[in-house]
């Protein structure tokens, strides 16, 4: 048969391999959203070439080094810098004015995978004058993605495509003059980064850790049950000052959960919620 | 009777590329009395902040017209449409999920990747039509979906605007039916009529 059949695991299998995940590794995945988490698990019996589920699970219960394989191919990663540009329109025009007028700017960027949004951030506030007072604290549940933001080295072939996104987001100066130019890497100036803490957080189990002005959290809560959303939703709630924002992925909304009152959308387009109360 | 036009062949989901809007515009046209139904389209676009999609579905037909949002509740008479550069998922019959990973067959939205969770979600309640496109995305999807008990019908390549996408799926798994372009519409539309009555 064609090379592209699969065999579909089912809900069961899903279900144990999450419980073992959880009992040996304390990762838990229990509430995330089933469809994708099960073509994931699928993508992995296929990338790493298990004749089947029952040896995916056998190396995971017996082997603690692939578990870090395991959480990186499970979790998606896909992100890229000013990522849909009108939000960060957005926010050069309407939050950093609001902003500039505190002594001290804290940002949260959970969830921020290899850091492109971090660093098209940290561009924006540079290029406002308030990088100076402004810290960016950035987290992810995958300690592998995050050292990434420490080394500030990203594909030059994406550099196309992200000089474009940054046009559209409002910049005026040559975007080229970030970084360097370095075989078929670019490295981005170590000014950026000077802002920037990183570190590992679970946002289905580790707690409020600072108040902030501002927190993005964009295209992590499509891979969680409303459950674990509403749950998310209460953490930045708690996380949040009074009227602080609240940045989510294009395609996600506050609109149905329990905190839904406290917060006002910014602009019915945008993406973007303000606390109120 | 109600019982039964709920359970077969409820929910129609549609996949093609760019070269299968007339067709899908037609399609939108011709379902005006399908309240009771449930349509999924996934087309790939070349733009990906390309919007006016939804406006030109809007403007053919009566039926609610949505481009989907994470966790989005599943409800009839809508016509659902993949968001550009995320995967459009099923959850289950009741819900949609949409997911940023990897493109499937360089194609983000992937008709795949819909066809594949819509299968699992609905089994035989489900009808997938694969038009016009060049690449052999949707072939897999339309496999899993017959696999499911789901009815499969596929664009006739020898009309088709690009005939390699519907061709691999033919190749892959014998459909219920092989229908020209221009003829699309009426087929569905006797289709879900015949399904309901059953
Ligand atoms: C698709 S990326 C989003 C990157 C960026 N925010 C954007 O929109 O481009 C999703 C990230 O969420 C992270 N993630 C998944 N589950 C998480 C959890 N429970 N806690 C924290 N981060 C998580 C993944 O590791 C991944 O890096």
């Amino acid at each position: 048969m064609s090379s592209t059949e699969q065999n579909i695991i089912g809900d069961e299998e899903m279900n144990l391999l999450v419980t073992e995940v959880f009992r040996l590794y304390g990762y838990d995945f229990t509430n995330y959203a089933r469809a994708s988490l099960k073509r994931r698990i699928n993508r992995i019996i296929i990338i790493d070439r298990f004749p089947s589920f029952a040896e995916l699970l056998y190396r995971v219960k017996h082997d603690p080094s692939y578990f870090k394989r395991l959480v990186e191919e499970l979790t998606v990663n896909v992100t890229e810098m000013f990522r849909d540009p009108a939000v960060f329109k957005t926010i050069r025009e309407e939050i950093l004015p609001v902003l500039a007028t505190n002594p001290f700017i804290r940002i949260w960027h959970a969830g921020c995978a290899t850091g492109e949004e971090v660093y098209s951030m940290a561009i924006l506030l540079e290029e406002a004058n308030l990088l100076h007072k402004s810290l960016l604290y950035a987290t992810d549940l995958n300690p592998t993605v995050i050292e990434n933001i420490r080394r500030g080295i990203f594909p030059l072939s994406q550099m196309k495509q992200y000089s474009e996104n940054y046009n559209l987001s409002g910049g005026k100066k040559d975007f080229s003059q970030y970084y360097t130019a370095n075989y078929d890497r670019a490295k981005f100036d170590d000014r950026l980064k000077a802002k920037m803490i990183t570190a590992t957080h679970n946002l289905v189990s580790d707690r409020s850790f600072n108040e902030f002005n501002l927190i993005f959290c964009r295209n992590v809560l499509i891979y969680f049950d409303k459950q674990l959303q509403d749950k998310v939703f209460s953490l930045f709630d708690e996380s949040l000052q009074k009227l602080g924002f609240l940045v989510l992925g294009s395609k996600e909304n506050l609109r149905f959960s329990k905190v839904a009152k406290k917060f006002a959308q910014l602009h019915e387009k945008e993406k973007i919620w303000r606390k109120i109360t | 009777m109600a019982e039964n036009h709920l359970n077969e062949s409820r929910v129609v989901v549609i996949g093609g590329s760019a070269g299968s809007l007339d067709t899908v515009m037609r399609i939108a046209g011709a379902i005006n009395e399908f309240t009771q139904h449930t349509f999924i389209l996934v087309v790939h676009r070349k733009n990906t902040t390309d919007s006016n999609f939804e406006d030109l579905i809007t403007s053919k037909t009566r039926l609610l017209v949505k481009e989907v949002e994470d966790k989005e509740y599943i409800t009839t008479g809508t016509i659902y449409i993949a968001p550009p550069d995320y995967h459009l998922l099923v959850e289950d019959q009741h819900m949609f999920s949409l997911d940023s990973s990897e493109k499937v067959h360089y194609s983000r939205p992937s008709i795949d990747v819909t066809f594949e969770s819509a299968a699992l979600a609905f089994g035989t309640a489900l009808t997938g039509i694969l038009l016009s496109g060049a690449n052999a995305d949707g072939a897999e999807g339309i496999r899993k979906i017959a696999k499911a008990g789901g009815y499969t019908i596929v664009e006739d390549p020898t009309t088709a605007s690009a005939a390699y996408m519907p061709q691999q799926a033919i190749n892959l798994v014998t459909v219920d039916a092989i229908v020209p372009g221009a003829s699309m519409p009426g087929y569905l539309v006797k289709h879900l009529l015949n399904a309901g009555n059953r």
